[in-house]
């Protein structure tokens, strides 16, 4: 990271974007992705039969997505990109120069997207006498949609495992990366079965007081999700099957986190719970929509947005130690420049620090920016993921040894997998374990560059 | 603290070719800033025109039919901030993200501060007729939605302002200071007027084209006056840059400036003053939308064309200087790279103050196993010399257990198994059971 380290003291850095990516994935996946060809699907029906009453279902639901996605949905699209510019600028940046083309098509299909989705949505009434050109309309929205998800999923795919990359650093060898197909497969059943449960809450409450039309849409809308529940399954197989085995290793930690690792196990059982909890209700309202209490519809979405939300994080976690797989850890060090900072230093090599000698004067200081530089980009002092929180777990609340510390520091990467080797000289390890040891106490907000800009107080323990 | 921090630029070639970047980021831009001013316009406008309706009814439903467009302009001016945004990144990252995460918590403030507009205007949109008789509240939520909109350029501008002046980076205490930096405040007022001017003749070709039958959708409005009073607030809009526009002249810091920019904004400027004298002259007629109209449109495309290629020139000259000190000192931190990566291939890292040359046993203890284990005293395993005495003799007893420890003992807490290639640990074993007993304890 040569950049102003931006920091987040309470929620933490990873909270930001994750709280962004995970909502933009709430809306992208059921509302757009999945929603656009059941809307599409739905409104080709109604017109089939001739039913009024069908076709203002599909419009009010289709009214509620175009809502949600022309707003936060496209708001925290580009809100990933925000929060990750501030976040990881070294990563993103790096992502862009490798990716800047498919971004680029990505960008021309979004485009082609909103503009799908304002005619689609605003002539839905002014085309009522033209329905099989508005539904053609409704089908090329869909593929718009699905086409900027697939895009997408390739350079996610690309950060977990860069395969070829490393070697040919190619745009095409980039893209087409081990893990891209696979998670393409699991994710757009995914966004099917998600889309038919969010239209199956959302049909509890456009059915009111209209019991056959309940009975028939519960009953259409639970066989679609039904339909895409074994693609979706057979994805997920596949996806597993591609993650590659030292990330693999990571699972039980990203599932749950370091403090449940291990209940791995009961965690795989609950999320295999919620599965078959969307498939009994589904089956259900396919079998039985008459039987099925009203109820009975909210869970299933409310169980996806669950089920998308831990996919995601594992998704996030498992590529550790890595931002981007084998070439930069998730500090923002370049693999490559391991050594040089490791013989170097990182206060000489980073233009924000605002200590480059450590004197014996100076040494908690020179810690804690050594700490802002190497570790807040998931760390916090006194918020989640706090650093003296997984110290305290691994030495106890007793005054730390200043020499375990940094010996800890030093050799982390070999007991915990995703932690990335410390990026700096002996000496620094020595100083952030000063700086540590000094704090354990007071854990210490540390400021962001947002708010203290070059200046800042000077940190716990010392004079800048 | 360097007075002006000179980072290293990023270690990957540019996606694409600099000049064809550059001419994307103009274009790209100028097509987006275009549908912002028509969006952010539109609200005000659409605000104006209800407050009239108030006391004449007539104006309520043209400023529905405003809001009609705001609808879609806003999705477009959404939608395609996208692409120079990735031009923008792929240029100038470097600079571009040192400004977001010198104004981080405004910059992420955007998101919902940008979809919580957007919300808004939908209510008011969709309340139209429900909240018809509690006007006072609809006129309330159009007009937070518009003030959240009204925010963002501000924003915007102090990003890409404050990524223009690295020598003033070491200034900067967030969001506030960075909008007081420099000339954010005079460049918003022209942005402003200049959304109301674009607006304002956007509706009146859009109220005006043929095909909309204006006495059937805007009943109890004449088409000629709706048309003067448009292009009024265009002409008052366009003419309040006089003002306007010398202010941001002369509070551009001069870093930037250059004789080909000042020749650029001439004509920029040339056009636009014929704009004005068209503008005026068809906003005084009493008739249909004639010809000139659309001359003032190309004029003022013009214009419009001619500052966003100054707004290039201007960011190129007051970068010039900063870039190639980071060119260099890039260059220099890649060659010193590479040198730490031949030198560690080559098994001859150079040591940092302090340290001393180990072992290959030793190395390989300090970095997997001394977090845990001292010499002489129990830290969070055992110390060595119990281990040492365990071991005596029996390397292999040592590695097995390394690999896989299979027991605890009370009060210690479980040893995660150390996974390394097979000289490693022999390399390990023969450092715990031979050396380190061999010369005195260096452990503190």
């Amino acid at each position: 990271m040569d950049f102003p380290v931006f920091h987040l003291d309470f929620l933490g850095n990873r909270m930001l974007v994750a709280g962004i990516a995970v909502l933009h994935v709430f809306v992208n996946h059921p509302f757009a992705v999945g929603a656009m060809p059941l809307v599409a699907a739905l409104e080709w029906s109604g017109w089939r039969r001739g039913d009024a009453g069908w076709d203002r279902l599909a419009y009010r639901i289709l009214t509620v997505c175009f809502v949600v996605t022309t707003t936060v949905g496209a708001l925290t699209g580009v809100g990933i990109w925000f929060a990750t510019s501030l976040v990881n600028p070294a990563a993103i940046g790096s992502l862009i120069r490798v990716f800047f083309f498919a971004w680029f098509a990505e960008w021309l299909v979004f485009v082609t997207e909103v503009l799908c989705i304002m005619a689609y949505y605003l002539t839905w009434k002014p085309m009522a006498g033209r329905k099989g050109l508005h539904v053609a309309l409704g089908a090329a929205l869909a593929v718009a949609s699905w086409v900027t998800m697939a895009i997408i999923t390739a350079i996610l795919g690309f950060m977990m495992d860069p395969g070829s990359w490393l070697e040919r650093t190619s745009f095409l060898s980039g893209v087409f990366n081990p893990i891209y197909l696979p998670q393409l497969a699991f994710r757009t059943p995914l966004a099917m079965v998600a889309a038919g449960l969010l239209a199956l809450f959302l049909a509890y409450f456009f059915t009111r007081g209209d019991d056959d039309l309940r009975r028939r849409a519960v009953r259409w809308l639970s066989l679609w999700s039904l339909a895409w529940l074994a693609p979706a399954a057979a994805g997920a197989l596949w996806y597993w099957r591609a993650i590659p085995a030292w990330m693999a290793g990571n699972l039980p930690v990203a599932l749950g986190t370091q403090r449940f690792a291990a209940w791995y196990d009961q965690l795989l059982v609950v999320l295999g719970v919620m599965v078959a909890a969307v498939l009994l209700t589904t089956l259900a309202g396919a079998l039985l929509p008459r039987r099925l209490p009203r109820v009975a519809l909210l869970v299933p979405f409310a169980l996806t947005l669950v089920l998308l939300g831990s996919f995601e994080r594992v998704r996030e976690f498992i590529r550790k130690p890595y931002v981007v797989g084998e070439y930069m850890y998730a500090n923002g060090v370049r693999v490559a420049d391991l050594p040089l900072l490791k013989e170097e230093g990182i206060l000489r090599h980073s233009a924000w620090a605002r200590v480059r000698d450590i004197t014996d004067a100076n040494r908690p200081a020179a810690g804690a920016e050594v700490f802002r530089l190497a570790c807040t980009r998931c760390h916090t002092a006194s918020g989640v993921n706090s650093v003296f929180d997984r110290l305290t777990g691994l030495y106890g609340a007793g005054d730390w040894d200043r020499e375990t510390v940094k010996y800890y520091l030093l050799g982390m990467h070999t007991a915990r997998p995703y932690m990335p080797p410390f990026p700096g000289t002996d000496v620094e390890a020595g100083a952030l374990a000063d700086y540590l040891v000094t704090a354990q106490r007071s854990h210490e907000p540390v400021p962001g560059a947002q708010d203290v800009g070059l200046d800042g107080p000077a940190p716990a323990g010392g004079e800048v | 603290m360097d007075p002006m921090p000179i980072p290293r630029d990023f270690l990957l070639p540019l996606p694409a070719a600099e000049g064809d970047l550059e001419l994307a980021l103009v274009v790209l831009f100028l097509a987006h800033i275009l549908l912002v001013n028509l969006m952010l316009g539109g609200a005000l406008l659409t605000l104006a025109a209800e407050v009239r309706g108030l006391t004449r009814p007539a104006y309520d439903r043209l400023a529905r039919t405003i809001a009609a467009t705001v609808t879609v302009n806003k999705s477009l001016a959404v939608v395609l901030g996208v692409g120079p945004l990735l031009a923008i990144n792929a240029l100038y990252g470097l600079w571009f993200y040192t400004a977001n995460a010198l104004t981080g918590r405004a910059w992420i403030l955007l998101v919902p501060l940008i979809a919580s507009a957007f919300l808004l205007l939908y209510l008011h949109k969709y309340t139209w007729d429900a909240l018809a008789g509690r006007k006072g509240l609809h006129l309330a939520i159009g007009a937070a939605g518009t003030l959240l909109l009204l925010a963002a350029p501000l924003v915007f501008l102090a990003n890409v302002n404050l990524m223009l002046f690295p020598g003033r980076w070491g200034e900067v205490r967030g969001f506030l200071s960075a909008v007081a930096l420099a000339n954010v405040l005079p460049r918003y007022l022209h942005f402003l007027l200049a959304s109301l001017a674009v607006a304002a003749l956007f509706l009146a070709g859009w109220l005006c084209r043929r095909g909309f039958d204006f006495a059937a959708e805007l009943p109890g409005l004449d088409r000629v006056a709706v048309k003067r009073e448009l292009l009024g607030v265009a002409l008052g809009a366009t003419a309040a840059q006089l003002l306007a526009g010398p202010l941001v002249l002369l509070t551009l810091p001069p870093h930037g400036l250059s004789w080909l920019l000042l020749g650029n904004l001439a004509v920029a400027i040339a056009f636009a003053a014929a704009a004005l004298v068209l503008l005026w002259r068809e906003s005084g007629i009493e008739g249909p939308l004639g010809p000139r109209f659309w001359l003032v449109v190309v004029l003022l495309g013009g214009t419009v064309g001619l500052m966003g290629l100054g707004r290039h020139l201007y960011r190129e000259q007051a970068l010039t200087p900063h870039r190639e000190l980071v060119a260099a000192h890039t260059a220099d931190f890649r060659a010193a790279s590479l040198g730490a990566e031949m030198r560690l291939a080559a098994g001859t890292p150079r040591l940092g103050p302090g340290e001393t040359a180990a072992s290959p046993g030793e190395k390989i203890f300090r970095a997997s196993c001394m977090a845990c284990h001292d010499v002489e005293t129990k830290r969070v395993g055992p110390p060595l010399r119990e281990i040492a005495g365990i071991y005596a003799g029996n390397p292999d007893g040592l590695i097995a257990w390394v690999k896989a420890p299979g027991r605890k003992r009370a009060g210690y807490p479980e040893m995660p198994p150390i996974t390394m290639q097979p000289p490693q640990y022999e390399a390990v074993a023969a450092y715990i059971l031979d050396e380190v007993f061999a010369t005195p304890s260096e452990s503190g």
